[in-house]
């Protein structure tokens, strides 16, 4: 750690030490650890099968680890391992501080309510009553991510597919949680939805000074959006580093390869 | 301002290594040296393939040197940018260190001022602001006030080298990279920017510099760096 003398260092606002998954005799991801600063996006990067969404799974509490430790700076109970909390307050504290954004609209969103009453719905789940304000709340989330506020009572499946990923942003940003996980945010929109979406994500990573952990394979999303890498094969972490040194200047085999194949249009 | 260099590159070495080649190694240069004071602009000389561009990146964090240091007067205080956390580096990035690249690398259809006012939105500076500044810079590099809402994937050459020296200049960086930043534009633009760069320089900037463009080398150059006399024995 090269820290700039005459700064304290703040402290992580998550940390994840010797993280291990195996599922049966199939290695899930092996040892990973880094911290998670507020305020910075890491990209998790490879190719299908190298463990990037079981990693993001066992880091956002959805599935529990072999070993290791995902120690997460809570409000309530300070930096903490989240697998250390019982069932209820671990799942409080990720309605309360955490989003996470699907790769499919389908599977953050409850497609039978309205658009309005997803993005509402996580204000209510913590405990907001007052109907007039929690409206006029996600009017201002629907402004925000650029969907058309008359549109707040329709459903999700009357949405094209890049309005229903708005409509998931919105709903995992409402509350103002410290930390979002995004799973391919982008990846099943079309190429001229997708760079709007990664501009609009942009902006408002910048000014909610969110703190995100994104998963894709795509290397062009992941040098958009992310402020370092952790690059993935086989289940372990092969290289991490600052995007665009890890892009321009890839070390490891496996990266070299993996940058050398992007195509170029 | 400080009369400590802005700039310091100690014994710095870069090879790089093709794994997927046959491990083929590719030496660049090695314990190259180099200081560069407020006020002053490096250029860096040598023909094509000689390094230049390497060094540049290495300084400003985009390529990992094999060995050395470059640190870069931050804070007041030196930040070793090949040790540095990568929120370190982008921290000096963001506030110090600014990079002029040949090419203008952009989220595609976002408009032309939107990506001028950028830096100055990363750095906290109001919206309004920012707008109007980003206008300025835009008049005074003569992009067509017509194509300020059009995002630049569709510019020509110059107009998106143009709109790339925009974003560098919109905010006072101490210590500025260019890479090659009149390659495409004519004599009167040309001056436009070799007028920005004397007045960042005025102000204490710190630069180095590539330009193949003779005239406004001759223009802003302090002094001339033989990238060749460090290069590394294959």
């Amino acid at each position: 750690m090269n820290a700039i003398p005459g700064r304290i260092a703040p402290a992580p606002l998550l940390s994840v030490e010797g993280l291990t998954k195996w599922y049966g005799h199939v290695l899930g991801c092996r040892d990973v650890a880094f911290d998670l600063r507020p305020g910075e996006v890491l990209g998790i990067v490879g190719e299908s099968g190298s463990g990037k969404t079981t990693l993001l799974n066992c880091i956002s509490g959805k599935l529990t680890p072999t070993s290791g430790e995902v120690r997460f700076d809570t409000r309530r109970f300070g930096l903490t391992d989240i697998y250390g909390l019982s069932e209820p307050d671990r799942r409080r504290m990720q309605r309360e501080e955490w989003g996470f954004v699907h790769q499919n609209p389908r599977d953050g969103l409850r497609m039978r309510v309205s658009g309005g009453a997803n993005v509402a719905e996580p204000l209510m789940n913590l405990g907001a009553r007052h109907y007039g304000e929690m409206r006029q709340s996600t009017i201002d989330w629907l402004d925000r991510v650029e969907l058309d506020t008359r549109r707040i009572d329709d459903k999700p499946r009357n949405f094209s597919g890049g309005m229903q990923q708005r409509i998931q942003v919105a709903r995992n940003l409402i509350h103002g949680p410290r930390l979002v996980f995004m799973d391919e945010p982008t990846g099943g929109l079309d190429v001229s939805v997708q760079a709007r979406l990664l501009d609009l994500l942009r902006e408002l990573v910048r000014d909610l000074g969110l703190a995100v952990i994104i998963v894709t394979h795509d290397m062009a999303v992941a040098r958009l959006m992310a402020d370092r890498l952790m690059v993935m094969k086989g289940g372990e972490v092969v290289e991490t580093g600052l995007t665009d040194q890890v892009l321009d200047d890839p070390q490891h085999p496996y990266t070299q390869l993996l940058v050398s194949s992007v195509l170029q249009i | 301002m400080t009369d400590k260099p802005l700039i310091i590159v100690e014994d710095l070495a870069k090879t790089f290594v093709l794994h997927n080649a046959e491990s083929a190694t590719i030496p660049v240069f090695q314990d190259l040296t180099l200081q560069v004071a407020a006020g002053e602009c490096v250029v860096l000389a040598g023909e094509s393939g000689v390094g230049k561009s390497t060094l540049m990146r290495s300084i400003f964090g985009n390529y990992l040197p094999t060995q050395g240091a470059v640190k870069v007067w931050h804070d007041g205080a030196y930040v070793d940018i090949t040790q540095a956390n990568p929120h370190e580096v982008l921290e000096v990035r963001r506030r110090t260190l600014g990079y002029v690249s040949q090419f203008l690398r952009v989220i595609p259809r976002v408009p032309t001022l939107q990506l001028v006012m950028e830096p100055l939105l990363e750095n906290g500076v109001p919206f309004e602001e920012a707008r109007d500044r980003a206008a300025e810079l835009l008049s005074a590099l003569r992009l067509p006030q017509a194509h300020w809402d059009l995002p630049p994937a569709t510019f020509s050459g110059g107009e998106q080298q143009r709109v790339n020296i925009a974003r560098s200049f919109i905010r006072k960086y101490p210590v500025l990279l260019l890479d090659e930043p009149t390659a495409s534009l004519d004599a009167e633009n040309r001056a436009i920017v070799v007028r920005l760069i004397k007045e960042a320089l005025a102000e204490g900037a710190a630069m180095i510099g590539i330009f193949h463009d003779l005239d406004v080398r001759d223009a802003v150059a302090s002094r001339l760096f033989e990238v060749s006399q460090f290069k590394a024995a294959a």
